[in-house]
């Protein structure tokens, strides 16, 4: 009995202080943006391998995602003879929704697994140790740059999605389906307001937030959490990772619907 | 002039969690000398490593550095000690995605407002005091396990440290490497008078460049002083080390089983 409840004793303790590392963690790396290195460049290249490399995977979803909203949403509204919503249907879907969730999903199986793996391997080869031994910060050094890069390419694949999207329903839509190609833009042009795009971006950037705070902290701490070592300890990590990004994008899209609509 | 103390370890302890791994350990590094830390594998000397260059923290009063409390040391102080500092970690710990040249220039590009082409020049001169001149456009990948730790070394020296701390230097090393990593040690000590802290269990090359050494157990200093005093060293734990003699103590069988039962439940 003791044992038991030492044990629920320490496992508490135990997340709180990761809960607490976790905290840290953040304001480091927002500490970050004011310490050396200088970051232009290095935020750059960050840019360069969250955002365009990520365009065939985004592209690739938010094809499929668009063809297969505009076959069911056909068939669903001429249940109602309202083909020609089909457009404002398939906009407002991918702009609200689908265009920041899946583009931020599929980021997070492609980049955000690779930016924990490189940091967890930076870990267990003591890389880390080494810049803090030459009194360089390696939150300003490593994470921060990743953050910025992060929280501006995520927005930016998001309006991609949307627009790849709208076009995979418009091609099964209209040029499969029939639906009136002037019905099918006009839908899209009337449905989609200001607010649809705000609320699209807004879930982007905090999607990004969460995503990148996840997967550089899993890799900065790689085997303290789950006390594994080695190249488990990046593994671990790494699915760890991209499996609390993709809980923690989902519930907070929940909570961010439920605030702005 | 004497040499006198850079740094003073009083009664340094030290856990992992609840585990204690050292045990009041006591001794002084001194300036412009080479410090050899020697023991058997798990004696506690790469703890007592990360002491010294700050990766784990450490008690107030435990470790004094120019006679400040190591343990005490806000940020920026800890930023102050660990440029006057150079460390070469076991691996090399090189940045994988960097060419060598790169790695060098990276304190230099983060601490110097230097030229660039300045900078080049200057990770190439570090490169070639350890003999990687030719090789400083090559990735770590490329390279053999010594090339990378004498790219690791070069790296250390790139901010000209006052205090050179290097963990296991010959380990995985040929001879002929080994021979030359402690070659280059002793230059370093001799020509720009580099306080030099080396952590191994190489007898041979801890005896050849070593103007003092320390010798741990169990997490405790056993014998610290000149290499003439370690050798004449009447500690039996300490005889067993140098004479390299397997411990030859008798198992008992019944803690031995309550251990193993133990592990089982």
């Amino acid at each position: 009995m003791t044992r038991m409840v030492e044990a629920i004793g320490a496992f508490g303790l135990k997340k709180v202080s990761s809960a607490g590392r976790l905290g840290m963690f953040l304001l480091y790396t927002l500490r970050g943006i004011i310490y050396p290195p200088e970051k232009f460049w290095p935020v750059v290249k960050q840019i360069e391998f969250i955002g365009p490399k990520s365009f065939f995977v985004i592209g690739f979803t938010a094809a499929f995602t668009g063809m297969v909203l505009g076959l069911q949403g056909y068939y669903t509204l001429s249940q109602f003879g309202s083909e020609s919503m089909l457009g404002s249907a398939v906009a407002i879907s991918l702009v609200r929704e689908l265009g920041p969730v899946l583009s931020a999903l599929m980021v997070t199986g492609r980049a955000g697994s690779a930016i924990t793996a490189e940091i967890g391997i930076m870990r267990i080869e003591e890389q880390i140790d080494a810049l803090e031994c030459m009194a360089i910060d390696p939150y300003s050094y490593i994470v921060t740059p990743k953050f910025l890069a992060c929280l501006i390419a995520f927005p930016l694949l998001s309006a991609f999605c949307n627009v790849i999207g709208i076009l995979g329903g418009y091609l099964i839509g209209v040029q499969q389906l029939g639906v009136s190609e002037g019905a099918f833009w006009d839908g899209v042009n009337s449905s989609v307001v200001w607010k649809d795009v705000y609320m699209g971006m807004v879930k982007s950037v905090c999607f990004s937030g969460l995503m990148i705070w996840i997967c550089t902290y899993k890799g900065f701490y790689a085997g303290m959490d789950e006390g594994s070592f080695g190249p488990e300890q990046v593994s671990r990590a790494t699915t760890d990772a991209v499996v609390l990004s993709s809980i923690s994008i989902l519930i907070s899209d929940y909570v961010i619907t439920s605030i702005l609509l | 002039m004497p040499p006198s103390d850079l740094i003073q370890i009083r009664g340094l302890n030290s856990f992992y969690d609840s585990r204690q791994v050292l045990f009041d350990v006591r001794f002084e590094i001194l300036r412009h000398q080479v410090t050899v830390i020697m023991g058997v594998s798990g004696c506690g000397k790469t703890t007592l490593f990360r002491h010294l260059t700050g990766l784990k923290r450490t008690g107030p009063s435990e470790i004094l550095v120019d006679g400040q409390d190591l343990g005490m040391f806000s940020e920026t102080q800890l930023r102050t000690y660990r440029r006057r500092i150079g460390v070469l970690f076991q691996s090399g710990a090189l940045f994988n995605s960097m060419s060598l040249r790169e790695n060098i220039s990276v304190p230099l590009k983060v601490h110097t407002n230097l030229a660039a082409e300045t900078i080049r020049i200057m990770s190439i001169m570090k490169l070639n005091m350890v003999g990687l001149s030719t090789f400083s456009d090559y990735m770590p990948s490329q390279l053999s396990g010594g090339m990378r730790k004498r790219a690791g070394l070069a790296r250390a020296l790139a901010m000209d440290p006052e205090v050179l701390f290097v963990d296991e230097p010959s380990s995985g090393l040929d001879p002929i490497t080994a021979a030359g990593l402690d070659r280059l040690l002793l230059d370093l000590r001799e020509t720009l008078g580099m306080t030099v802290v080396v952590v191994t269990h190489e007898l041979e090359s801890a005896f050849k460049i070593a103007d003092r050494i320390v010798v741990m157990d169990n997490g405790r200093v056993m014998a610290a002083g000149t290499p003439e005093f370690i050798r004449n060293s009447t500690d039996p734990r300490v005889r067993q080390f140098l004479n390299r003699e397997a411990d030859t103590q008798q198992v008992n069988l019944d803690s031995y089983y309550r251990c193993l039962l133990e592990e089982e439940r």
